[in-house]
């Protein structure tokens, strides 16, 4: 039985909602173009008028936004309305730059509330779960967001934000927690804090839903959660200037809904600003048509990404796009090849020797970039042979080097040794002087 | 036979400074003694293999102190401290095909050598062994060396 939390919005026959976005998209360009003087310079610069948005193909003549727009204008440059009208702030942590202030009205928070009572109804959830919100509560949007989308579908939540995870377990036990949301490092790190402790969550527990992101993971990554913890783990997908977390998948996990009538998803090539077929993988972009405060046109994310505008079998209407493998921004170039930190965990996680944490290590020898794996013992394979050792040294090497095309160095360290994350993990340490 | 087999605790290091010190302290805090050692180094890691009075003991505490570490069975040959005796026991496993992993001798108070054998087949090696009149020692041996 597949619950909607509004099926008629959910469902709308996609001429339908082809329709609503045109004209959505119409309303917000005349919005943003008389309220900001950011948008109407862009436009004026690329000569176009509202007007010149007759249909929603005609979206390309836009031009892109940047995050980097929202940082030269920080801290309100691109906000189109008054002080007044505000209700909150986020401020993103500006770990890879200046950070970036988004500013909600009243509106912007009821919308980004509806599209995660959506999204969590349309992986089970509802009255009578309780959803421990492990994402930070604060200027970070993760634990606010989730919060809210929660408490309107009638869920119960414990807010009990990131870290201290003895408490965390604590309560999941005491207050009968039937889904929890953090990163799917943290995740990881409860779950092996849980097995010291001899907590089993599949028999002692109530815990059946894992809502995990804020970092990329791989499909084998979700395999590993899935089959060691006995949970469903879904992807949760959202960036702070968009609003913060707001589509998920839905229960048969085949791509996350993006919800039509409040954001229009582009995917394309970055060489050509073209459209790729449906199918093919692409950048994301996004323009925001419900937003109030700091309505985004043709944002590009910074993801790659695959977009299906086919139905889905849950019967929404919405199109999808397949998990994000990795921000633009994480892509590291070795050797003049490209490698997403998300490859290499789809390669590890395919191992069964291999344990969840791992870290990449480039570094540059002699004008030359070295990538080195550290990957951790685990005592399932650990042998007291040298030679099987080394074996597993070479065969995680061969299984990286079909996949990259690059030869790494792999690593084995003692269990435990590698940082384990509350929030977003580390992966990569790039020593190069670049 | 089988009562003959020894127990001994394999326990993955990373190569670096202090690894050896932490692994060492912990035994000693638990009062365990360690009877034969060896590290076999491989670049940035090493497995250090030992033979000490209490295996279960020793495995629980340093698997408690999170280290990856195994028990693993082996032999133990008693030989004379005189030439020619490891070449006798090679010389026995070698005529009956059985491979040897990796092997550490040691010596204690006594006038006897001890060597502790890692084989690719340890049932038929205590057997062989035994029926050529080479003494095998058994936990109980080594708790009271």
């Amino acid at each position: 039985m597949i619950e909607y939390w509004n099926p008629q919005i959910e469902r709308l026959p996609s001429v339908e909602l082809r329709e609503l976005q045109e004209e959505k998209l119409q309303n917000i360009v005349q919005y943003v173009y008389s309220h900001s003087s950011f948008y109407r310079e862009r436009f004026d610069r690329a000569g176009v008028k509202p007007e010149d948005i007759k249909s929603l193909d005609d979206v390309k003549k836009l031009p892109f936004t940047y995050k980097q727009d929202l940082r030269d204008t920080y801290p309100k440059g691109m906000f189109c309305v008054p002080n007044e009208r505000l209700v909150r702030f986020h401020v993103s942590s500006g770990t890879t730059g200046k950070p970036t202030v988004v500013g909600y009205t009243q509106n912007d928070i009821n919308e980004w509330t509806k599209s995660l009572a959506r999204a969590l109804t349309s992986i089970g959830l509802g009255r009578g779960d309780v959803l421990q919100v492990s994402y930070g509560y604060g200027l970070f949007t993760g634990g606010l967001g989730l919060h809210y989308g929660a408490e309107e579908i009638g869920s119960t939540v414990l807010p009990t934000s990131a870290g201290n995870t003895e408490r965390q377990m604590e309560l999941m036990g005491d207050l009968g927690t039937t889904a929890i949301a953090c990163t799917p490092s943290y995740f990881l790190f409860l779950n092996e804090a849980a097995k010291k402790e001899g907590i089993d969550f599949q028999k002692d527990t109530n815990l059946k839903v894992g809502i995990l992101g804020a970092e990329p993971w791989s499909e084998e990554m979700r395999k590993r959660i899935e089959e060691s913890t006995g949970i469903k783990a879904y992807d949760v997908f959202g960036t702070s200037e968009l609003s913060g977390p707001l589509f998920t998948e839905c229960v048969y996990q085949e791509g996350i809904h993006i919800w039509a009538d409040q954001f229009l998803v582009e995917v394309i090539d970055s060489d050509t600003g073209e459209p790729v077929p449906d199918g093919e993988r692409g950048e994301l972009v996004i323009t925001t048509l419900s937003k109030e405060a700091l309505p985004l046109i043709r944002y590009k994310v910074g993801d790659t990404t695959i977009l299906n505008n086919e139905p889905c079998q849950c019967g929404r209407t919405h199109p999808r796009i397949m998990r994000i493998l990795g921000r633009v921004d994480d892509m590291l170039v070795v050797r003049g090849i490209n490698v997403f930190p998300g490859q290499v965990e789809s390669v590890l996680m395919k191992i069964a020797e291999v344990g969840e944490h791992f870290m990449i290590i480039v570094d540059r020898v002699n004008e030359m970039d070295t990538m080195t794996i550290q990957i951790e013992m685990t005592d399932a394979a650990f042998s007291d042979r040298v030679n099987d050792m080394i074996s597993l040294e070479k065969k995680v090497a061969s299984a990286l080097k079909t996949i990259l095309n690059l030869s790494v160095n792999v690593e084995l360290v003692e269990h435990g040794s590698l940082p384990r994350s509350i929030g977003k993990s580390k992966k990569v340490i790039d020593k190069r002087v670049l | 036979m089988i009562d003959k087999m020894i127990k001994q605790i394999s326990l993955f290091s990373e190569n670096r400074p202090g690894r050896l010190a932490n692994t060492a302290a912990k035994l000693k805090r638990a009062g365990i003694n360690i009877r034969a050692f060896t590290i076999a180094e491989a670049g940035d890691f090493g497995i250090i293999r030992m033979v000490v009075d209490n295996p279960d003991e020793a495995h629980k505490v340093l698997h408690d102190s999170g280290f990856t570490v195994s028990e693993t069975s082996v032999l133990g040959v008693e030989m004379e401290d005189v030439p020619g005796s490891l070449a006798k026991i090679a010389d026995v496993l070698s005529k009956h095909n059985i491979n040897i992993d990796y092997a550490y001798a040691f010596v204690t108070r006594t006038d006897k050598a001890f060597l502790i054998l890692r084989v690719d087949d340890i049932e038929s090696a205590l057997n062989v062994l035994d029926e050529a009149n080479i003494k095998l020692i058994d936990m109980n041996d080594i708790k009271n060396l």
